[in-house]
C-alpha cells in the first residue's frame, strides 16, 4: 500500500488540506458531538474530520502522518468503530458520535490500554500512539483471535515507524488477558 | 483539493437526479456519489479527481445484509468489516469474507462499502501522480506505465493505452461467487452480471463500467452456494498484510468421487479488470483432481498473459498461487 512516493507526497503536506484556492469557499454550518460534547462549526466543506478535530476544536491528540489513510495515527472511534479521520469530512459527521484519544482518558484517568502502553513501555517518539490507542481500544470489540499474529493482523492499520511493535502487542495482549511472546519488561 | 458543494441525498430518487446533470460517471466526473469515501477523497487530495459537486448517500437505506433461499442480497452501502463477518457470509461464502479480510486495513474496512470496492480505482502510480501522463486520467496523455515502474501492474486484459490493475480483493470473490450488481438509474432498474460490469481499457481506459450518469448501484446479489462447494482466497503479496495483491486467487470448487464436478476460478493482481478464468474452469471440470490437473488449468489461466519489462514473475507467481488455492481448497473439501 504505502508506496514511497506517496508518503512523501502525504509527508510533505502541511496542516490543513484545503489548499490555496485564492476565491473564497463556502463555509457550510455543521454540529459535531466530540467526546460527548456538541460544538457547532462553520467550517470549508473540504474540511478533513482530523483537520476539524486538531484546527477547530484544538484536539490535537489525534495526529496527521500520511493524510491518506495509510498510517493510522488519525484513528478516531465513529459510532463506536475506529475510522481513519483523514479520509473524513468532517461535514458529512452531524449526528454521529465521534471519540478521539482525549475521550478515552485523561492524565490522571487512564484508560486501561494507555496504561497498558505505558506498563509494556508501547512506544518511543509518540507520535503513532494515540492512532495504537484507539485501534487497540476498538480491536477489544471486534472478532480477534486469541494470538499474538490475530493482533498484528488487526493492527496493521497502525504503523510506527519507531518499530515498537512488539511491545504494542504486549500492551493490548495484556488488556486481553491473553499470554504474549513477548512480555512487559 | 478543489471546493465543491456537498448535498446529503434524502432517498435514492433524490440522489439520481442530482447525478444524472454530469456528463459522464467515470473519469473526471463532475459530480460524484460518496459513501465509504476512502478512494474517492484520497484521489481528491491528489487532485486525480476533483467533482464539482458531492451528493452524500450516507443516509439512504442500503446498509441491510438479507441471506434467502435465493441467495444473498448485499446493499450498496454495507461496510466491508460487516460483509467480512456476516455469520452466512463466513459460513457459506468463505471467499468473500477470506478476500474483504485481506484487503486495507481494519479502520478501512470499516469505512469502505460494498459498491465502493466494486468501484475501487486503480493504485497505479501514474494515474496517481497529476504530473505524469496517463491515459486513464487523462485520456490521449499516453501511459508512463509502460515504460516506466510497472512491477505491481497487469499481465492480463492490458492494451497499448493502459496496464493498469484492478486493486479489489473484493470483486475477485465477487467474480468467483458469479455476483450480480443492480443499478438504479434514470431510466429506470438493471442488473448486470459481474463478468460484464468492469470493462477492458482497450483504447478508452477512462471508462471502467457500465455505469452512466445518475446511476446508483443499489445492492448486489449473490446465487445460492452451490452444494457442497469448498472456496478459498488466496492473496500473494509484498509484505504480510494490509498490502495490495501481486496476484491473488478466488477458487470455488466442487469434488465428487475425485473429481471437480464444477469450478468457478477468478485472479487478482494481474488483470484490468477482476480477472474471471473460464480458461481454468474448462481445464478443470470433469477432471480427476490433484496438482498435475491443477497445473494444468493454471497454465491455461495464464495462456494469455503479456507481461511487461518488470512484472514477468507475475505470471509463474499466478500460476502457483492458483495451484495453492485449488489445493487448499479441495483438502478442505
Amino acid at each position: 500500500m504505502p508506496d514511497p512516493n506517496e508518503s512523501a507526497r502525504g509527508f510533505a503536506g502541511g496542516p490543513d488540506s484545503v489548499g490555496t484556492s485564492a476565491e473564497m469557499p463556502d463555509v457550510i454550518p455543521v454540529t459535531l458531538s466530540v467526546n460527548g460534547k456538541k460544538h457547532d462549526l462553520r467550517i470549508d466543506p473540504r474540511t478533513s474530520l482530523l483537520d476539524c478535530l486538531r484546527d477547530h476544536l484544538h484536539l490535537t491528540g489525534s495526529k496527521k502522518g500520511c493524510d491518506h489513510g495509510q498510517c493510522g495515527a488519525c484513528t478516531v472511534h465513529i459510532n463506536g468503530r475506529r475510522v481513519n479521520s483523514c479520509l473524513c469530512l468532517a461535514a458529512r459527521h452531524e449526528g454521529d458520535e465521534i471519540i478521539t484519544i482525549e475521550g478515552v482518558g485523561q492524565r490522571d484517568n487512564l484508560h486501561p490500554m494507555q496504561a497498558s502502553f505505558v506498563t509494556c513501555d508501547a512506544y518511543q517518539c509518540g507520535y503513532c500512539t494515540p492512532g495504537q490507542i484507539m485501534s487497540a481500544v476498538a480491536l477489544l470489540q471486534e472478532p480477534c483471535g486469541p494470538e499474538d499474529a490475530d493482533v498484528k493482523e488487526l493492527m496493521s492499520g497502525n504503523i510506527c515507524r519507531c518499530g515498537a511493535y512488539p511491545n504494542i502487542v504486549a500492551a493490548i495482549q495484556t488488556v486481553r488477558g491473553k499470554n504474549s511472546d513477548k512480555k512487559a519488561e | 483539493m478543489k471546493t465543491f458543494q456537498l448535498t446529503r441525498a434524502a432517498d435514492s430518487a433524490e440522489a439520481i437526479d442530482a447525478a444524472a446533470q454530469a456528463t459522464t460517471a467515470q473519469q473526471g466526473a463532475e459530480i460524484r456519489f460518496i459513501a465509504g469515501g476512502t478512494t474517492l477523497l484520497d484521489l481528491m487530495k491528489l487532485n486525480v479527481e476533483q467533482p464539482e459537486k458531492l451528493v452524500d448517500l450516507s443516509r439512504l437505506p442500503l446498509d441491510e445484509i438479507e441471506a434467502s433461499p435465493d441467495g444473498l442480497t448485499i446493499g450498496a452501502g454495507v461496510r466491508n468489516s460487516d460483509l467480512a463477518y456476516h455469520p452466512v457470509v463466513r459460513e457459506k461464502y468463505a471467499v468473500l469474507s477470506e478476500a474483504l479480510l485481506s484487503g486495507a486495513s481494519a479502520q478501512l474496512r470499516n469505512m469502505a462499502t460494498t459498491a465502493g470496492n466494486l468501484l475501487q480505482r486503480t493504485r497505479c502510480m501514474y494515474f496517481r501522480a497529476t504530473e505524469m501522463p496517463c491515459n486513464k486520467r487523462e485520456p490521449g496523455s499516453g501511459c508512463a506505465a509502460i515504460t516506466g515502474a510497472n512491477r505491481s501492474l497487469a499481465i492480463l486484459g492490458t492494451s497499448e493505452h493502459c496496464i493498469a490493475t484492478n486493486p479489489s480483493d473484493m470483486n475477485v470473490a465477487m467474480a468467483a461467487l458469479e455476483a450480480t450488481i443492480h443499478v438504479r438509474g434514470s431510466k429506470g432498474e438493471r442488473s448486470i452480471p459481474i463478468a460484464d460490469f468492469h470493462l477492458l481499457p482497450g483504447k478508452t481506459p477512462e471508462r471502467e463500467t457500465l455505469l452512466e450518469p445518475g446511476d446508483l448501484i443499489t445492492h448486489a446479489t449473490l446465487p445460492p452456494p452451490a452444494s457442497g462447494a469448498r472456496s478459498v482466497y488466496l492473496k500473494l503479496r509484498d509484505r504480510a498484510s494490509y498490502e495490495f495483491a501481486l496476484v491473488s486467487a478466488a477458487v470455488v470448487v466442487t469434488i465428487a468421487d475425485g473429481k471437480v464436478t464444477r469450478a468457478r476460478i477468478a485472479l487478482g493482481g494481474v488483470g484490468t479488470k477482476p480477472w474471471r478464468s473460464n480458461e481454468a474452469e474448462a481445464a478443470l471440470t470433469n477432471q480427476a483432481a490433484g496438482e498435475e490437473l491443477f497445473r494444468r488449468a493454471a497454465e491455461a489461466a495464464l495462456r494469455e498473459a503479456r507481461p511487461q519489462s518488470q512484472n514477468g514473475f507475475k505470471v509463474e507467481l499466478a500460476k502457483r498461487c492458483l495451484i495453492h488455492a485449488l489445493k487448499l481448497a479441495t483438502q478442505k473439501a
